[in-house]
């Protein structure tokens, strides 16, 4: 069944890893490689969140991307429309995909405006020629791999961060909340990605066939450790714990959340008491990524 | 007459070249006066360049990251529009040159046959840098000098980063070219949090700038190899782009020595990062003594085996059992890789803290501390053993209980330096090392291995060595004996020491 929420409100988040291994092996048109098979376990997973996130009326995807990475301030992609060929700088023999995606401008201006009422630095991205970073791309596409919605794209600011992950991580829940206030203002039903794996330390060699799986496995117990703590503490609504944890989590486990996408989206969603859904974890070159979905209609009616 | 000699064609590097990544020199050179002195810095290098009519220009920007090894651009001719994802507000950069792919494919050989791994990229529209980008085009604008570029893989330290360097020097060699090399990267990278107008533009620590400042003085000397070795201390002590790798790359690519003719073409700062244009000349009459000595090293050796980590790390008792069906394996399919040894874990991943295992070294260790010692200055036991070796900390002469130095101290409470006697304080240390020893359950004979440090080798090594020889003569112990710039308490000598173990542990 179909449920309508009222306009102006994030309807769902998701965190929503961007290895392109996931978009390599679904062998979509847009992407040039063609592989036989992998990480099933995680594709699965995008597919069961996917099924979720099609019972909910949406109107635009916000993606905050570790793979725009800026230092001056964050930026939001602020033109219509963008396209062209997006080819990973780190496996550009598994993505070379051609993209072709509408952003929701009034919303990006939005963002932009409640952020710097904040006190937050935010500069809109207007070149025309701008190509748009891998990892926003790979996770819209898992999540919503028809393009039939605009998105805004946020990058990843990592000036703060020198400064210290708590300092970094309150940038991320003050544009969070920012974030939230400007999807409210706008009347969106917003659903929100946070595009990060959780431990991030990769191999640096692969194997012959990249999708060989007999050789895929967590670089490091110690990564699996933080993996499942955090994971455990947000499927029990403990989000707060897990924004506590964050800057330990950040060294010990050389996670990718150091650039600030799953703080953003906790803080944005109001750093939910209630357990978010476990679609997924496996590795991808030694990284742990989990797909996880919070669901505020859900929680309500529970 | 004349008479000639068939010779092999060597190549060689003519010009050795630091440069900065920031897109403002190309994009608004008149943008404020540290960009317009980066931009004519930047022209200076390119007018050495025009000079020396070289064959080909190798890149290693610290902008173009990989981590499956290091990667190589072989698109024979790169053609694509360019926009940095910061500075997108600056416009543009159209680019299409030419590579030197047979070139290239030298390196990526040299580089797996030095231990690293290294593959070519030739992929239409692959995102090339800004940095690299922004020195070509600086360089050569009319895009008629081939080049090289190589990639700055993330994960890579000090050691591979020289080995890829040196890699590119066995091509560069081998080539019989006349070859310019450069690293592209900032000094400092703490860029400011907010843009600021270039015309206010400084850069954005003192501690930084400070440290920058001083390494230019030893880059003006042309003390490459030096500066390469400071490398560590710089990004200890300022905000290092990309740890100085750049410079660890540049230096091996050049020939790791100090025999250039320096010149800092600019140095200024851009939005709070700090931004030189440096050029190195070969010259031999140049040459100066090398300020440390770090290792040198060849082949890399590190953790190529991950892959199958998991099946090294698997317990030996627990049989792997095939599913109850299994499917025919498709005929293609590689045969299973012989588990290399287990790779060390990275030192930074930790596990959490409420359920960190204890230690494979608190597991089987036992630390010895003794009171016939004097106290240790540190969180640290005397000794500790593993198995049927001792590993004891640095030892030094002070007295158990009075923390009195035989032979005096070599400084008062302000530092002012003092007559000593060290071979007075060598024998109070080999007697403190005799009491751990002797706690632990062995002896002198059975020290297997010293490191010895001094405080002032030219000073007092002869009479440290006439001291060690008397206790050490019968017992061959392998040595080696470093000077160092001081030591934590005010003495001349201390010995760290490695013994076997007697009796259980």
């Amino acid at each position: 069944m179909s449920t309508a929420p009222a306009p102006g409100q994030i309807v769902a988040g998701a965190l929503a890893p961007h290895p392109p291994h996931l978009v390599y092996a679904e062998n979509p048109p847009q992407n040039e490689p063609r592989a036989e098979c992998g990480w099933e376990v995680l594709r699965w997973g995008y597919e069961r969140l996917r099924a979720d996130l099609q019972k909910k009326q949406i109107d635009v995807i916000i993606v905050h991307s570790p793979h725009w990475k800026t230092t001056q301030g964050t930026h939001v992609l602020a033109l219509p429309q963008f396209q062209g060929l997006s080819v990973d700088p780190i496996f550009p023999h598994l993505f070379r995909y051609q993209y072709d995606l509408r952003v929701d401008v009034e919303l990006a201006h939005a963002i932009v405006a409640e952020g710097r009422a904040a006190g937050l630095e935010l500069q809109p991205m207007e070149n025309p020629k701008f190509r748009v970073d891998y990892g926003s791309i790979i996770s819209c596409h898992m999540t919503r791999p028809t393009w039939d919605l605009p998105i805004v794209a946020i990058s990843s600011n990592r000036a703060h961060f020198d400064f210290g992950n708590e300092v970094g991580e309150q940038l991320q829940v003050r544009l969070g909340e920012a974030t939230r206030r400007a999807v409210e203002r706008t009347g969106r039903r917003a659903l929100l990605l946070a595009s990060n794996s959780l431990s991030h330390r990769h191999f640096t060699v692969e194997p012959a066939l990249p999708e060989d799986m007999t050789h895929e496995h967590i670089y490091h117990h110690g990564q699996y450790l933080w993996d499942m703590r955090m994971i455990n503490h947000l499927r029990a609504g403990r989000s707060r714990q897990a924004l506590a944890e964050m800057p330990d989590f950040i060294d010990g486990a050389i996670s990718e959340c150091k650039d600030g996408s799953l703080t953003w989206l906790l803080s944005a969603l109001g750093f939910p008491a209630y357990p978010a859904e476990l679609y997924g974890y496996g590795t991808v070159i030694g990284t742990g990524n989990a797909i996880m979905g919070w669901d505020p209609a859900r929680a309500e009616a529970r | 007459m004349t008479t000639s000699t068939a010779r092999t064609p060597t190549g060689s590097v003519e010009l050795a070249l630091l440069l900065p990544r920031m897109p403002h020199p190309l994009l608004c050179p008149d943008g404020g006066p540290g960009v317009r002195r980066l931009a004519d810095g930047y022209a200076a290098a390119r007018a050495q360049l025009d000079a020396l009519k070289p064959d080909l220009l190798v890149i290693y920007s610290v902008g173009w990251h990989s981590i499956l090894g290091h990667l190589l651009q072989s698109d024979p001719r790169p053609t694509w529009t360019h926009v940095d994802e910061e500075f997108h507000a600056l416009g543009a950069i159209d680019y299409s040159f030419p590579v030197d792919v047979p070139f290239t494919e030298v390196v990526i050989q040299r580089a797996t046959a030095r231990g690293l791994a290294a593959r070519g990229v030739n992929y239409r529209g692959f995102p090339i840098d800004t940095g690299t980008l922004v020195a070509k085009q600086l360089l050569d604008p009319s895009s008629q000098l081939p080049v090289a570029i190589v990639s700055c893989n993330v994960y890579a330290d000090r050691a591979e980063t020289i080995i890829l360097g040196k890699a590119v020097r066995d091509a560069i060699l081998s080539s019989g070219k006349r070859v310019v090399v450069a690293a592209v990267s900032n000094l400092t990278q703490r860029l400011f949090p907010r843009p600021v107008p270039l015309t206010e533009d400084r850069v954005s620590s003192r501690q930084d700038d400070e440290w920058n400042q001083k390494l230019l003085e030893i880059f003006a000397e042309g003390r490459l190899e030096d500066v390469s070795q400071l490398a560590r201390t710089f990004a200890a002590q300022a905000r290092a782009d990309a740890r100085l790798k750049g410079v660890w790359w540049l230096a091996a690519a050049a020939g790791a020595h100090n025999g250039y003719r320096g010149e800092v073409l600019a140095y200024a700062p851009v939005q709070g990062a700090g931004c030189a244009v440096v050029s190195l000349r070969p010259d031999a009459s140049a040459a100066a003594q090398l300020e440390f000595d770090e290792d040198d090293v060849d082949i890399f050796r590190g953790d190529r085996g991950v892959l199958a980590g998991g099946e090294a790390r698997a317990p030996a008792a627990a049989p792997t059992r095939a599913p109850p069906t299994p499917a025919p394996a498709p005929a293609s399919a590689a045969p299973a890789a012989a588990p290399p040894a287990a790779a060390a874990p990275p030192a930074a991943i930790s596990a959490p803290p409420s359920v960190a295992p204890p230690t494979a070294a608190a597991r089987s260790s036992t630390p010895i501390s003794t009171s016939a010692a004097p106290a240790p200055v540190g969180a640290y036991p005397h000794a500790r053993r593993v198995g049927d070796l001792l590993f004891l900390s640095g030892v030094g002469p002070r007295q158990p209980g009075t923390n009195q130095i035989p032979g005096g101290p070599v400084r008062d409470a302000e530092g002012r330096p003092l007559p000593y006697d060290v071979a007075a304080q060598t024998r109070a240390v080999i007697e403190n090392v005799r009491r751990i020893l002797e706690a632990a359950g062995s002896r002198l004979e059975d020290i297997l291995d010293v490191t010895v440090f001094l405080i002032d080798m030219d000073r007092d090594f002869a009479a440290y060595n006439a001291v060690y020889n008397e206790v050490f003569a019968s017992i061959g112990a392998t040595r080696t004996t470093l000077a160092i710039s001081a030591l934590p308490t005010p003495i001349a000598v201390e010995l760290k020491v490695l013994a076997a173990a007697r009796g259980p542990a």
